[in-house]
């Protein structure tokens, strides 16, 4: 282990901003890139279903 | 029998006389509209006039900024220009035509493309040193100027051309254009401007005037193909 | 028609949609087990265990994000390309899905790049930005991502998008190596620095291990991204067809 406490390796010898920033926009941007899609596909099914309904009830 | 005619007509037509046919065209019909010809040439001035404005009309400040001042204005009044490049034949359906003829496109292409040039980029290199007496640039870094813009704007048009075919469709291609081409623009920019640096710092320019030559050679090469490409591209929906 | 007949069999059935479609299915649940676990693992590595730099101290950790998203937002440029010519040249549908669904998640990764480059940046040199070579030429590949998705965006057409957009990306992979080129060249005639920002000289092992950990995680993230925005283009391309109104009448 490179700390030897927690509050250690929060502070990251004081670039504890930078590094956790960074840690944070990375995540985020892992997420979203998950998340978007996700959404997408569920907004896209729901949309289709509703329109074969719709052609096939006609 | 009138198609053949047509066509030994056609075969009997070389690629040269294609070229200064599609170059005649385009000059009349740039000249019966001689407005839209000085518009990229008052953008031009007026750029140039926005930087003492916006920062310091200091001339030992404006003198630094003034290469790059320079190629960056003549860099977008190409840009704006590029947008009218295909738009009137798209308009009034002489592009279409064009890309069904069996002439060949590159040719036709690079014809309208040089002679766009020979309208925009080449008047902004005329008019480049009266930028540069507005923005202090010193004598020395004058012939640098011309040079390497005369080397740059060519490519510029040819690489604009690329992004005006690709839109050539579009209602609203010129802001496109301009996102489209931009970052391709970045190598002449810095070529160019490093050529008039090296001008009016007295160092040899010719460094920098072989990568701008060799830049055009590649645009002059591959560019027709891309415009070409993405003409029938656009025209196919 | 130029139907090249010389590619192997595997190559003409990533023709078909639906193939494609059923395989990422298959392949989804792996890439994200193997992403999870390589970018969890990998992080934790390089928050906890991987040494500190002697000269940068901790902020070094963040290379550990910048390389690997420098790395992907250029091989997703690549893919974009080769996607491009595929469709251009053998007029497959599902090469122009790659390239739309490809162009955002790597515009996504120039962002973290040059964020991460950034944040990197303060520590080290004192300021939230600086023009390095490396950081300006990943904010230029920035710039031809947000050119190929505008594009995309801006053709109603769907095919003529699609081919536009390839044409698009070709032309600017061929201007990469130049643009590369006049950056670094533009950067040493200003900034005659000794050390730039992702300069990596021989490190050891406990630091490039847990590096090649997050690349290859990257990587699978991106697979596991790409897969989940083709499976959605394929459905709305295909929405017509007979296997998707099965599909969704078994939703």
């Amino acid at each position: 282990m490179s700390f030897n406490s927690f509050s250690e390796f929060l502070a990251m010898g004081g670039h504890g901003l930078y590094v956790w920033l960074s840690y944070g926009l990375g995540l985020a941007v892992i997420l979203i890139n998950l998340v978007l899609p996700r959404l997408q596909r569920n907004r896209l099914l729901a949309e289709q279903k509703r329109r074969l309904r719709r052609e096939e009830g006609a | 029998m009138t198609m053949q005619t047509n066509a030994e007509d056609l075969q009997q037509q070389s690629l040269s006389g294609l070229f200064w046919a599609t170059c005649r065209r385009e000059y009349l019909l740039s000249f019966r509209r001689k407005s839209d010809l000085v518009n990229p040439l008052i953008f031009f001035l007026m750029v140039a006039t926005l930087f003492p404005l916006g920062v310091s009309p200091e001339p030992g400040f404006l003198a630094q900024l003034a290469p790059g001042v320079v190629w960056v204005a003549a860099l977008l009044a190409t840009l704006l220009s590029m947008d009218a490049l295909f738009r009137s034949d798209y308009e009034d359906g002489s592009l279409e035509q064009l890309l069904l003829s069996p002439q060949p496109l590159f040719v036709v292409v690079l014809a309208k493309v040089l002679a766009h040039w020979s309208v925009t980029g080449l008047a902004l290199t005329l008019m480049a040193p009266l930028l540069g007496v507005m923005l202090f640039l010193p004598a020395e870094g004058m012939p640098g100027l011309m040079l390497s813009l005369l080397l740059g704007t060519p490519t510029l048009s040819l690489m604009g051309a690329i992004g005006a075919a690709l839109t050539v469709g579009l209602r609203k291609g010129g802001v496109l254009i301009s996102l489209l081409v931009l970052p391709l623009y970045i190598p002449v920019l810095i070529f160019g401007s490093s050529a008039v640096q090296a001008a009016v710092t007295g160092l040899d320019l010719g460094g920098y005037l072989a990568l701008l030559g060799a830049l055009l050679a590649l645009a002059l090469g591959l560019a027709p193909l891309a415009i070409s490409a993405a003409l029938r591209i656009s025209m196919s929906s | 028609m130029a139907e090249k007949k010389w590619m192997p069999r595997w190559f003409y059935q990533l023709a078909s949609p639906r193939w494609c479609y059923q395989i990422t299915g298959k392949l989804l649940p792996w890439f994200a087990l193997a992403a999870g676990l390589l970018l969890i693992g990998g992080s934790f590595w390089a928050l906890m265990f991987a040494p500190a730099d002697y000269q940068q101290g901790n902020s070094f950790r963040i290379i550990y994000l910048h390389v690997p998203s420098a790395i992907l937002a250029q091989s997703a440029y690549m893919l974009m390309a080769v996607a491009g010519a595929v469709g251009l040249i053998w007029k497959m549908k599902v090469a122009d899905m790659v390239l739309k669904s490809a162009a955002p998640i790597g515009a996504s990764m120039a962002v973290l790049a040059l964020a991460t480059g950034a944040i990197w940046g303060k520590p080290t040199w004192g300021s939230w930005w600086v023009w390095d070579a490396r950081l300006t030429s990943m904010l230029i590949l920035f710039f031809l991502y947000l050119g190929v998705m505008a594009l995309n965006s801006a053709i109603e057409n769907e095919s003529t998008a699609a081919q536009a957009s390839a044409v698009l990306s070709l032309v600017g992979v061929v201007n990469i190596p130049i643009i590369k080129y006049s950056v670094e060249w533009w950067n040493t005639l200003h900034q005659p620095a000794t050390f730039t920002l992702t300069e990596k000289p021989a490190m050891p092992a406990e630091m490039w291990v847990p590096l090649l950990v997050m690349v290859i995680g990257f990587y699978c993230f991106f697979a596991v991204s790409l897969m989940m925005r083709l499976r959605n283009e394929i459905v709305w391309r295909e929405r017509r067809t007979g296997w998707v109104r099965e599909l969704l009448s078994k939703q």
